[in-house]
Parts: C-alpha cells; sequence; structure tokens
C-alpha cells in the first residue's frame, strides 16, 4: 500500500443528505402547477358542455311549442310566431351531398398526386401547400368571389342546364344566379382541402410492404394504387369524407353569400335554396321576441348536434386509422 | 419452355394495362389541376378588383357615407374592431390553450384523462363558428341586452382556444426528451423543468400555433354578425357594437352601390394578405424550426 494513499476517499458522511426530501416551496409549485393544467383542460371540456347547455336551454320555448313537428314543418313566419325547419335543413343536407360528390374526386386526385411521387417533388409539395392553402382563405371572402365571379361564370352553364335538361325536376327552375347549385359548388371548393390533406396522411401512412408486395407481382403503379392502396385506406377516405361533411354542413358565410335565401323547398337544383347556419347569420341579429330566438336555437341545436355525431365518427375513424398506421 | 420466362419478359405491357396508367395519371393530374383553378380564381380577382382602391385613406378613413363625391372612404374603424376582438379573444384563449396543451404534453401523456380531453379539444375546433356565435349570443347579448366587442371576442377566444391547446401539444412533443432529463437531473422539479425547459423550446412552434388561431379568427365572419354587429363609426367602448372587417365584407358585399363592392374587394385584399402572411411565416417558422 502506498503511503498517503485512502483506498476509501472520505466523503461527507450522507445521513444529512436525503435526496428524496422535496422543498416545500417547490413541491407546492409542482402540485399548484400541475392542477392549473388540469383545470385548464376541464375548462375546454366546460366550454363545450356550457355551449351544449345554452344552445339547448335557449332552444325550449320552441322545443315547449313545437316539438318534433319542427323538424317536418315548413312554414316560417315571425309575425305569426310559427316556425319550421323543415326547409333549412333540406337545404344544409342538400347543398352538402352535392359538395361532397364535387369535392370527393378532386380531394381524392390531390391526395394521390402530392402522396404519391407520379410528379417530382418541386412540383409535387408546392402543389400541397397551395391547396391547403385554400382551407385558410376566409369563408366571407369565398363568398364575396362567389358572388361576384363564381357566380356569373357559372350562369350560362345554368342556363343551359335548364334549356336543354330542363324537362328534368332537378333542372327544372329558370335560373337567376345564386342557386343550390352554386352554394354547393362553392362549398367543394371548400371542403376539398379537408378531403385532400387528410386522404393524403391516410395513404402515407398505408404500410410500404403492401406496396412492395403488389409491384412485385408485377402491377402496375396505377394497378398498386386502385386495387391495393386505396382499398386499404378506404376506411381512413371514409372518416375525412363524412369530416368533410361535418365542414360543409356548418359552413355559413360562403353559403349564405350564394344561395339566395329562399325557405321554399324546391326539386331544382337552379333554385335557390337556405340552410341552417344561413338562417341563422341572417336572423339573429333582428331576432326580438322569444319564441323567434327559441326557433333559431331550435335550427342551432339540430345543427350542433348533427355536426357533434358526424365529426365525433370521423375524428374516432381517423384517429384508430393513424394508430394503426403506426403501429406497423 | 426454356425461354418462356425471358420472352414472356419482354412482352410489352398489354395496350389496356398500359391505357389504364397513362388516363388515370392524366385524369389525376387533370383533377388537381381543377382544384388549385378555384385558388387561383380567387387570388387573380382580389388582387385585380381589390388593388385599385388600396390607398393609405382606407387605414386611416372610416366609411363614407353612400353617394358621397370627393369623400375620403376607408375602413379603419373595422381594422382597430377586428384587432380589439381578436385581442380579447386572445386575452382567454391563449392561456388557457396553452396550459391545456401543457397537461395533454407534460402531465397526463397517454392516460385516458388526457385522449378524453383532447378528443374534446378536437370536437370543439370542429363545431361550426356559427354556432359558438349563437352561443357568445346566448351568454352575453340575451343577458346584457346590448351587441357588444365582449360577445364577439368571447365566440373568436371559443374558436382560438382548440387550435393553440392542438398545436402547443405537438410543439411540446417535439422538444427532445434529453432536455427534460437534463433539468431533472439538475434537480429540477417537474414544473421547473416545464416552465424553465421545456416550453421556452417550445416557444416558437406556440407561437406558430396562437398565430395560426389568430389568423383563423381574424376572418371568422359569422360569430361576429349577431354578437358584435357592426357600426358605421368608431366604436363607443367595449359595450357597444363593434365593426368588423369580415363583416365589413359581408355587408358590403350585398350592397347595390358600387363604391361600397370596391371597398369590399379592398378590405378582402387587406385581410387576405394579412391571414396568408400569418400562414405563411408560421408555416415557415416551424418548418425551419424542427
Amino acid at each position: 500500500m502506498v503511503e498517503g494513499f485512502s483506498p476509501r476517499p472520505e466523503f461527507p458522511p450522507a445521513q444529512g443528505v436525503n435526496i428524496t426530501q422535496g422543498n416545500a416551496v417547490n413541491s407546492g409549485l409542482d402540485w399548484g402547477f400541475k392542477q392549473l393544467t388540469r383545470l385548464c383542460s376541464l375548462g375546454v371540456v366546460v366550454i363545450l358542455t356550457w355551449i351544449a347547455w345554452v344552445v339547448f336551454a335557449d332552444a325550449q320555448p320552441a322545443i315547449a311549442k313545437f316539438g318534433w313537428e319542427f323538424i317536418l314543418s315548413q312554414q316560417w313566419d315571425s309575425g305569426e310566431q310559427l316556425f319550421g325547419g323543415l326547409p333549412y335543413i333540406f337545404g344544409s343536407v342538400v347543398s352538402s351531398l352535392i359538395a361532397l360528390m364535387f369535392a370527393l374526386p378532386l380531394g381524392l386526385a390531390v391526395a394521390v398526386m402530392t402522396s404519391e411521387n407520379l410528379l417530382p417533388a418541386p412540383v409535387r409539395v408546392p402543389i400541397a401547400f397551395l391547396v391547403e392553402l385554400i382551407a385558410s382563405i376566409p369563408s366571407v371572402i369565398i363568398g364575396l368571389w362567389g358572388i361576384f365571379v363564381f357566380i356569373p361564370v357559372l350562369m350560362p352553364l345554368q342556363v343551359a342546364l335548364f334549356d336543354y335538361l330542363g324537362w328534368l325536376p332537378i333542372f327544372g327552375t329558370e335560373p337567376f344566379g345564386p342557386s343550390m347549385l352554386a352554394a354547393g359548388l362553392v362549398l367543394a371548393v371548400m371542403i376539398i382541402p379537408t378531403i385532400a390533406s387528410i386522404s393524403r396522411d391516410i395513404l402515407l401512412s398505408v404500410s410500404p410492404s403492401l406496396r412492395s408486395a403488389s409491384m412485385a407481382l408485377g402491377s402496375t403503379r396505377w394497378e398498386t394504387i386502385c386495387l391495393v392502396i386505396l382499398p386499404s385506406a378506404s376506411s381512413g377516405i371514409v372518416g375525412a369524407t363524412i369530416l368533410a361533411l361535418g365542414r360543409a354542413l356548418g359552413e355559413t358565410m360562403a353559403v349564405t353569400m350564394v344561395i339566395g335565401n329562399s325557405n321554399i323547398i324546391s326539386a331544382s337544383l337552379l333554385a335557390p335554396g337556405y340552410t341552417i347556419p344561413s338562417v341563422l347569420a341572417n336572423q339573429f341579429a333582428e331576432a326580438v321576441d322569444e319564441l323567434h330566438i327559441g326557433a333559431l336555437m331550435y335550427l342551432a341545436l339540430i345543427l350542433f348536434v348533427i355536426t357533434l355525431g358526424i365529426n365525433s365518427l370521423a375524428v374516432l375513424m381517423v384517429a384508430t386509422i393513424r394508430r394503426q398506421g403506426e403501429g406497423q | 419452355m426454356k425461354n418462356a420466362a425471358p420472352s414472356s419478359l419482354l412482352t410489352p405491357l398489354s395496350l389496356f394495362r398500359n391505357g389504364f396508367a397513362w388516363v388515370m395519371g392524366g385524369l389525376s393530374f387533370t383533377l388537381t389541376l381543377v382544384a388549385l383553378l378555384p385558388l387561383l380564381a380567387i387570388l387573380a380577382a382580389i388582387i385585380q378588383r381589390g388593388l385599385p382602391t388600396l390607398s393609405w385613406e382606407v387605414f386611416i378613413h372610416l366609411p363614407a357615407p353612400v353617394g358621397i363625391e370627393g369623400e375620403p372612404n376607408g375602413f379603419a374603424n373595422a381594422i382597430v374592431g377586428t384587432l380589439t376582438m381578436v385581442g380579447l379573444g386572445a386575452l382567454f384563449s391563449v392561456p388557457l390553450g396553452v396550459m391545456t396543451g401543457v397537461f395533454l404534453a407534460e402531465f397526463a401523456a397517454g392516460s385516458a384523462i388526457a385522449n378524453g380531453v383532447r378528443f374534446v379539444t378536437v370536437i370543439l375546433s370542429s363545431v361550426p363558428s356559427v354556432i359558438v356565435g349563437v352561443f357568445a349570443y346566448g351568454v352575453l347579448v340575451i343577458t346584457t341586452k346590448q351587441f357588444s366587442a365582449y360577445a364577439g371576442g368571447l365566440a373568436l377566444g371559443v374558436i382560438m382556444t382548440p387550435i393553440i391547446a392542438l398545436t402547443t401539444e405537438e410543439a411540446l412533443k417535439l422538444v427532445p426528451i434529453q432536455y427534460r432529463l437534463g433539468s431533472a437531473a439538475l434537480g429540477g422539479s417537474k414544473w421547473e423543468t416545464t416552465v424553465k425547459t421545456v416550453i421556452p423550446c417550445a416557444i416558437p412552434a406556440i407561437t406558430t400555433g396562437v398565430l395560426l388561431a389568430v389568423a383563423r379568427a381574424a376572418g371568422e365572419t359569422a360569430p361576429l354578425m349577431f354578437t358584435a354587429l357592426f357600426s358605421q363609426f368608431w366604436q363607443e367602448g367595449l359595450m357597444a357594437p363593434t365593426p368588423s372587417l369580415p363583416v365589413l365584407i359581408y355587408n358590403y358585399a350585398s350592397s347595390p352601390f358600387e363604391e361600397q363592392n370596391a371597398i369590399a374587394w379592398t378590405a378582402s385584399l387587406v385581410l387576405l394578405m394579412l391571414v396568408l402572411i400569418i400562414n405563411l411565416f408560421s408555416r415557415l417558422l416551424i418548418r425551419r424550426r424542427f
């Protein structure tokens, strides 16, 4: 043993230091901060519940007076105190379905184009980016464009549809500009980004081994896309479509500006219509008596329940698909 | 027999299979262009119709009375009103949203509560904005019997909160775990780690979320039409009807007077530039960071 070298260096005695001992102030802050964040996150839950409650409670006068009949009644006369929601429900559903019909193929095409390497990346990435920019354009601006640019452009087509196919009930009224068809097409423009960006994520999360297997068996690229990739992504694409439907049902300004705001139910797509969000936007500022406000709140409640159901379904579907995609 | 495999490999694809690929490729390329067309048409129309009347005057003057020539015409009150209400909304939505994001990412990650709260947040973000307006109407307009900036601010704040919460959660998830371990190893408690290390690292991405929420709120029209209403004049305090850019665009778009239509296009140009610049800026911010 070397002189002066101690094999066990002298550390300070350990009993004075307790590493598990918390500083009271600090652990108090720790606890407080955690509770504060929990409280805030509950705040989000409270807001959603509160929205539901306010709409439900304020709809009571109309619910009490009209009950379920409200959904099937077509009268809407604030002077006579008669209110029925059918024209608005009809208009919301029809305009959204038209929108889906056009937006689904376009959105899917964008999703395939931006997720596959059919185009070089310097072209593909800006396309994805530009399409998503549509989603950030305020709806009122799209409505302004709809009134002054899109409807004049659409007018010759509407006239032609009436002239040549006017014997069909769906083209059976003489167009004057604003119409259900115009609203559906403008809505389609607005929901393409939703379908495109979610479908793109879903397509990108399809397992690469499926593609390899298909290509190895001699499929061409488009056979792989149509027979393997799209079918395996189909439930996610359905989810994206449902989400887009929810968005279309709730879209307000652009629709209000191009649909014509007429509460007469017509089979014709060239006739003006009305939607639930549009009537809310148009009438709330002027509603004074309790029953009128109640009827509008009743419509809001119907819209809230429909979109809540649709969105919950879609969000759960997309989340499940994504989780499966990540798990692979 | 020996030559069968190589010769079949050399056979070109059948006309049908080749044609299918060409047709599908062409079709989806065309559809993509069709999807882009509206964006380009909207941008072109707004620049073409909004630019001629855009001048410094519109930012400092009130809307001119209709039919009077030579009066300076602008929408300064609407710009101020929009900023006021977005500010009021941000006042409660930023703390609420950021704290919710912190809870989801730092304190409850992976737990059932977090999944529930996240689900509710996503659902809240997809509630139609007109319903949020109805809510603010029921809470503030009916009870105070007054259209006000507060009611508009409440509606905008409710719209902003879930956007901020979800982007904050994503931002915090991107902070490397080593930063947290490092802070903890130096003796930092959970809240010190979160407040002094994790959140500062995520500030650029959280800012992105706040900016996106602001851009979204600045363009919202439906919830303001019957909560803040509109006014042709400077607002008289926060408990009075308040003008805003989107509602101005809506009102002037359906006006029969051409000079008001022109102002609607100019206001759209200003609003669109604001929204697009915030969007582009925040996307670049987040892309460079991570």
